[in-house]
């Protein structure tokens, strides 16, 4: 479970990121945060693993306090948080295999990881996760040599090999064209609905949400502005999480009367 | 190099910047043309130099192999044997220098201007007064050479190799760290295999230099083939110092094709 | 049965050359070391000697630097006046080397092989030539600073002339321009600011190369140099170190300044 209490994020420069935020989302959810560019979703979604330090309040993690947390104790919390970035954040020269064991590194002694001695059994959950995304035959190609899509897999089954319990996505379909989408969109579903996997994802997609989301939560200039089961979200909601404007562009596709 | 080549039309206003700089240029070539005052050419010049052209045209061939080992073969090996460690000594002592002074590898702005600093003042002290000074530490010879060699070059390949780091990619080292993993974990698996590749690069790039470098050590007496040149040229060998000069254009050509070879694969 | 023995995992690929490589390099180091005769007992043995003259260096004997300001003066002439004579003759060199302006292979290979071949030889090695030729003095060390300026300023420059904008070449000829018009009005306009960028850049390598010619015998500060080392005067000689340092990073700080406004 992750537990939002009270917090607020404000800039170096003065900006306020994230305005008394207080959240609670139970394990297994989907949830998708949506919001106009610059509302905060990446603001909030990475301070759930501290990349992102917050000013005020606090975040608990399964009750734990990743807020307070330094040092071993962090990285701890943080290995069981996987993370997926729009510009998937591989090692672009290192094979698949490679980037995917990257995600074990946090269970080893340096020393053990440098050398590049990782147990039997980290590569075979490394050979699992790339086959649950379909990408098996691929673990010893560099990583630069694959599609978008593809990469994208790859950064899913490093957070699967991390043996992650929460998988934070920031806008993970950003940057790939419709059909790889929809096939990175149901990887993460079906990953959260048959390993129970917490998952939180970014997206500006209305569309997207209703289909993936078990829960949307909506967000403008820092705040919450919506949060609730995906059915329960109408036209309205959206165009109060968006503004009016949303009508006039088609954002929300045929629903538009 | 860049790319483009377009340049942008100025606007005609620093008309008067322009006239400042052409002023400035004119006083510092009246100075420094003053300065000089007419060149003493020797009368021996026009002999001499046709002296070495004859020698480069007719090389001393025998002096290309001898049975006492002391020959153009066992300079160049020496010279490349220099070379090669001493490049390889400055890429390993160069790396710490490398995260020193890389800007986004520190917070403040304090700590990789001074390693900057320090990389230039190592840049700047001549590489055969570095030479000279190691004599005086392990006596005349190669060792010495490699020695300087190794330190020099530091200063070259820290201040490149901290622009590679500079310009890598943050993503990676974003996605180690929010696996949990620790800051020499996160160098290993999301920095090093990014700047790899360019650090052999320059490495390459640097030991072409040093190739060339390492045939003048000798002058001084830190080894190599510049020690029989030297030689050659005080005893007005001319030949020999054919031979000789042919040896070092062909070892440096050689080398800089090889390099090239190389630093195109890396890449 | 292992689970993943039902899957089909891909082989791995051979490391046996990544191996060969490694022991290649290997052999490749150790090999340098003996032949260079290197050993790090021997340097550790050596160490307390270098500390010594380090000691010796600081602090620097400040009162020097009035005597070696005429050498430094010096320097900078030999710098500015080689790196001018090489910018002017690197001028035909660069012409007759770019593919795209002289479109025949027999004149612009032989060419540029010369080119290559002038800048194999390093510029002290240059230097200790000329000296051999002309006697001790600044002139050798104008003259191979001249020579070693070629190879600089007329490579980057034909590079640029290579990649430029093929577009206003191709319109000029379309128009009737004869070579020369060509020249003025459609590549000197586009490489000027590259070139002036680049003499500027060797210029900078110059003033740090005529600081150290004079260990040759080709004038400017470099003769002290050997003057204070060959008297033990360490004082005097990292004063020497200390005063280039200043030049030179003062020299670099205006030129780059030039070179970012140039571009
Ligand atoms: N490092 C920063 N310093 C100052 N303001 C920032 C910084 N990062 C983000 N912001 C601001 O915070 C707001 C929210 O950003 P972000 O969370 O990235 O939005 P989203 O992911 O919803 O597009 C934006 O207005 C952005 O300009
Ligand atoms: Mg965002």
């Amino acid at each position: 479970m992750i537990e939002f209490i009270d917090v607020s994020k404000t800039y170096p420069n003065g900006f306020q990121g994230l305005k008394k935020i207080n959240l609670k989302i139970e394990k297994g959810e989907f949830v998708v945060i949506v919001g106009l560019s610059g509302a905060g979703k990446s603001t909030l979604l990475r301070s759930i693993n501290k990349l992102n330090e917050i000013t005020d309040g606090e975040i608990l993690i399964d009750g734990i306090s990743i807020t307070d947390a330094t040092g071993a104790d962090l990285r701890r919390i943080r290995r069981d948080i996987g993370m997926i970035f729009q510009n998937f954040n591989l090692v672009k020269r290192s094979t698949v295999l490679r980037n995917v064991l990257s995600g074990r590194v946090g269970y080893h002694s340096t020393w053990r990881t440098i050398f590049g001695l990782f147990p039997k059994e980290d590569e075979n959950l490394a050979f699992d996760a790339l086959e649950r995304v379909n990408i098996l035959d691929k673990a010893y190609t560099r990583a630069d040599q694959l599609s978008g899509g593809q990469q994208q897999r790859v950064s899913i089954a490093r957070a699967l090999a991390q043996e992650a319990k929460i998988i934070l996505a920031d806008e993970p379909v950003a940057s790939l064209d419709p059909l790889t989408t929809k096939q990175v969109m149901d990887d993460l579903q079906r990953i959260n609905q048959e390993l129970g996997i917490t998952t939180i994802v970014n997206l500006h997609h209305v569309e997207l949400a209703k289909e993936y989301a078990t829960r949307i939560i909506g967000m403008r200039a820092g705040e919450v502005v919506f949060d609730g089961p995906a059915a329960k979200a109408d036209d309205e909601t959206f165009a109060e999480i968006y503004g009016q404007g949303i009508k006039e562009s088609g954002l929300l596709g045929e629903s538009v009367s | 190099m860049s790319e483009t080549t377009r340049i942008i039309p100025k606007p005609k206003k620093n008309k008067i910047g322009l006239w400042f700089i052409y002023s400035a240029l004119l006083l510092i070539y009246i100075w420094a043309f003053s300065g000089m005052g007419l060149p003493e050419i020797k009368q021996t010049a026009g002999q001499i130099s046709k002296a070495i052209f004859s020698g480069i045209f007719h090389p001393d061939w025998n002096y290309i192999s001898e049975p006492g080992g002391e020959d153009l073969l066992h300079g160049l090996l020496d010279t490349l044997a220099i070379a090669i460690l001493g490049t390889f000594i400055s890429a390993f002592l160069c790396i710490p220098f490398a995260f020193w002074s890389a800007a986004n590898m520190s917070k403040g702005r304090a700590i990789p201007s001074f390693g900057k600093f320090a990389l230039s003042f190592i840049r700047t002290f001549p590489e055969l007064v570095m030479a000279i000074m190691f004599i005086k530490a392990v006596g005349p010879g190669s060792f010495a050479g490699v020695l300087a060699l190794g330190l020099h070059s530091i200063g070259m390949l820290g201040k490149l190799f901290s622009e590679e780091i500079e310009n890598m990619d943050s993503g990676p080292t974003e996605a180690l760290i929010a696996t949990g993993a620790n800051r020499i974990q996160t160098l290993w698996f999301a920095i090093i295999p990014q700047v790899i590749p360019g650090f052999l690069s320059y490495t390459l790039y640097r030991f072409e230099i040093n190739v060339r470098s390492a045939t003048i050590l000798g002058v001084i007496g830190a080894g190599g083939i510049g020690t029989p040149l030297i030689f050659a040229l005080t005893s007005r060998d001319w030949n020999r110092v054919g031979i000789i000069l042919i040896g070092i254009i062909v070892m440096v050509t050689m080398i800089d094709l090889i390099s090239g070879y190389l630093r195109k694969k890396f890449i | 049965m292992n689970p993943e023995q039902k899957r089909t995992i891909p082989p791995s690929p051979s490391k046996i050359k990544g191996y060969i490589t490694a022991i290649l390099f290997i052999i490749l180091i150790w090999g340098s070391s003996v032949k260079t005769e290197s050993s790090i007992g021997e340097f550790i043995v050596g160490f307390p000697n270098i500390m010594d003259l380090l000691g010796q260096m600081f602090p620097p004997n400040w009162g020097y630097f009035n005597n070696i300001t005429d050498a430094m003066l010096e320097t900078i002439r030999m710098a500015v006046i080689g790196t001018t004579f090489g910018a002017i003759l690197s001028i035909p060199v660069t012409l007759f080397s770019a593919s795209n302006l002289v479109q025949n292979a027999w004149i612009f290979y032989p060419v540029r092989f010369i080119l290559n071949l002038i800048r194999t030889i390093p510029d002290l090695l240059l230097a200790a030539i000329f000296v051999a030729i002309f006697g001790l003095g600044s002139l050798p060390g104008i003259l191979s600073l001249t020579v070693f300026s070629i190879g600089i300023i007329a490579k980057l420059t034909y590079e640029a002339i290579e990649s430029i904008d093929q577009g206003p070449l191709e319109a000029m000829t379309a128009v009737g321009a004869n070579k020369i018009q060509l020249i003025v009005f459609g590549v000197i306009p586009q490489v000027l600011a590259y070139f002036i960028s680049y003499i500027l850049y060797t210029f900078e390598i110059n003033v740090r190369a005529a600081a150290v010619l004079g260990l040759v015998g080709a004038g400017g500060i470099g003769l002290f140099y050997n003057k204070t080392l060959g008297f033990l005067e360490y004082d005097k000689a990292s004063s020497i170190i200390l005063y280039t340092l200043v030049v030179v990073l003062f020299i670099d700080f205006i030129s780059t300044k030039l070179r970012e406004k140039l571009i």
